[in-house]
């Protein structure tokens, strides 16, 4: 999440309270990636393996094969080591 | 407003703790006895058993369980109490940030008694300077009356919206909380109009779900602290409004600091709790001599009133500060470090600044001593010069 995104802490709940449900899909964890899944489209068959491993569901299906939700990606480099055509390679972030 | 005349009763700071705490229609209590605290849970367990008051009282089998329970009842919007001394203020230790974390207007008293070891049982300040940057408003006592009508503010102090945090109201083991005193006490529906039923901002309600207590990374941890930082700055301005309309109904004048004399000295001891009043006394006796000294007695320790001290010291040339605990390996005690950077902070690095580190584990600081420490401060503000930076009061070598 970029620094203008973030709340300061005049706006921020008082003592930390979360006052209300389903806030986790607001908080954007991508930031904590060193290393980012980036798929070869013309290698990817669409086995969907990597969207089964994926253990934060940042892997989505799209027209027939996959796409990386970089929103939530932690980098855990999972969909690449399990990818059986080698088509996810992972790249340090800038 | 007239104040009609007011009703006297005799009890010790202890009783007078829970009496106050009655008075305020405290929802929960939750406590563990320890000496020289025990009296006010024990008193407090006699109203409940007695029907006198509506108070869950939940018994735990330790200080750490007790401020938990006080964090959890406080957080589903009750107005709670609790009170402790030494180990068991320590044992608390991680739970006193908790409570100011989650911002639980908690109200304890703390019985000022030396921590371990040796064991001792008698007073000194080292128990509430050991957990001094806990997030809580830390307030000291001089006297039982003055437990009474701190107390019964404290509440109205934590519970404002504006600063929402919990408040520790010290009084000096055995010399405040077991003696006996003639206590102004106000009726209890005076008490009732200044400290109205407890507003929440957000509150555990199984209707209305919130999350408490939830991870919080580099990201977001800092701007929850800095906000507990401005809730203290609120609490050095909101003392003022508190005191102010508990003026209007006691006829007794509070605030941030005490003073005594400081209009007509250019030298001053420092001190807080029950020894302040014995300073009082020798400072009194010192000025019919025509010796130009004062006594200051910060009320409100956390926050530090900073503002007020710079002004009080204003016509000061030497200061002597009185800390009731050691900081080992630390340049002075703990308030004089206070005094120090304030001074530093305003400018007046002129005025000199000596430390008195007395009382621990119960010695008591005798009027020669105080009478002593006045003429060491005398002698600094004619030569100019520190004497002495940090001085051990009457310990043998």
């Amino acid at each position: 999440m970029s620094q203008e995104e973030m709340l300061g802490w005049r706006s921020i709940p008082i003592g930390s309270v979360i006052p209300e449900p389903a806030t986790a899909k607001k908080y954007k964890t991508g930031d904590w990636r060193v290393f980012k899944p980036v798929i070869d489209l013309d290698k990817c068959i669409g086995c969907l393996l990597c969207w089964i491993y994926c253990p934060d569901a940042s892997i989505q299906q799209s027209n027939g094969k996959v796409k990386v939700n970089y929103d939530y990606c932690k980098g855990c480099g999972i969909c690449a080591e399990e990818c059986p055509v080698k088509a996810i390679a992972m790249m340090e972030e800038a | 407003m007239e104040v009609k005349p007011m009703k006297v009763i005799g009890l010790s700071g202890d009783q007078v703790a829970a009496y106050a705490a009655k008075q305020c229609r405290v929802d929960v209590v939750s406590a563990y006895p320890i000496t020289p605290q025990t009296i006010i849970v024990e008193e407090y367990s006699n109203y409940v058993a007695n029907g006198e008051v509506d108070t869950e009282f939940i018994c735990v089998e330790s200080e750490h369980s007790a401020m938990s329970a006080c964090i959890g009842a406080s957080l589903t919007g009750a107005r709670v109490f609790t009170a402790t001394s030494s180990q068991g203020l320590a044992l608390m230790h991680e739970m006193l940030y908790i409570a100011s974390g989650l911002r639980c207007p908690i109200v304890m008293c703390v019985v000022n008694r030396a921590l371990s070891a040796p064991i001792n049982i008698h007073c000194d300040h080292s128990d509430m300077m050991g957990s001094r940057d806990c997030g809580w408003i830390q307030i000291f006592a001089e006297n039982a009356q003055e437990v009474y009508d701190w107390v019964i503010q404290a509440f109205k102090l934590a519970e404002d919206i504006d600063v929402l945090l919990p408040v520790a109201v010290n009084l000096d083991g055995f010399t405040i909380s077991h003696a006996l005193e003639d206590i102004r006490v106000l009726e209890d529906d005076v008490v009732g109009k200044f400290l109205p039923e407890r507003r929440t901002v957000y509150k555990l309600d199984p209707d209305d779900p919130i999350l408490v207590g939830p991870l919080v990374l580099p990201d977001y941890y800092f701007e929850f602290k800095v906000q507990q930082e401005e809730a203290m700055k609120k609490a050095a301005e909101k003392i003022r409004e508190v005191a102010r309309e508990y003026y209007g109904y006691s006829n007794r004048e509070y605030g941030p600091i005490d003073s005594f004399n400081v209009d007509d000295a250019n030298t001053a001891l420092v001190g807080m709790g029950s020894t302040a009043g014995m300073l009082r006394a020798v400072a009194r006796k010192l000025k019919e001599r025509g010796r130009r000294v004062a006594v200051i007695k910060p009320w409100l320790y956390r926050p530090f009133p900073k503002e007020d001290f710079v002004k009080l010291v204003k016509d000061m040339e030497s200061i002597i500060v009185l800390d009731r605990t050691l900081s080992f390996g630390a340049p002075v005690g703990p308030l004089c470090s206070d005094v120090i950077a304030t001074l530093y902070e305003s400018g007046r690095c002129d005025i000199k600044v000596a430390n008195a580190i007395y009382g621990l584990g119960g010695r008591d600081l005798t009027p020669v001593e105080a009478e002593n420490l006045f003429m060491k401060a005398v002698k600094m503000a004619e030569e100019k010069r520190v004497i002495r930076r940090v001085e051990f009061v009457g310990v043998r070598e």
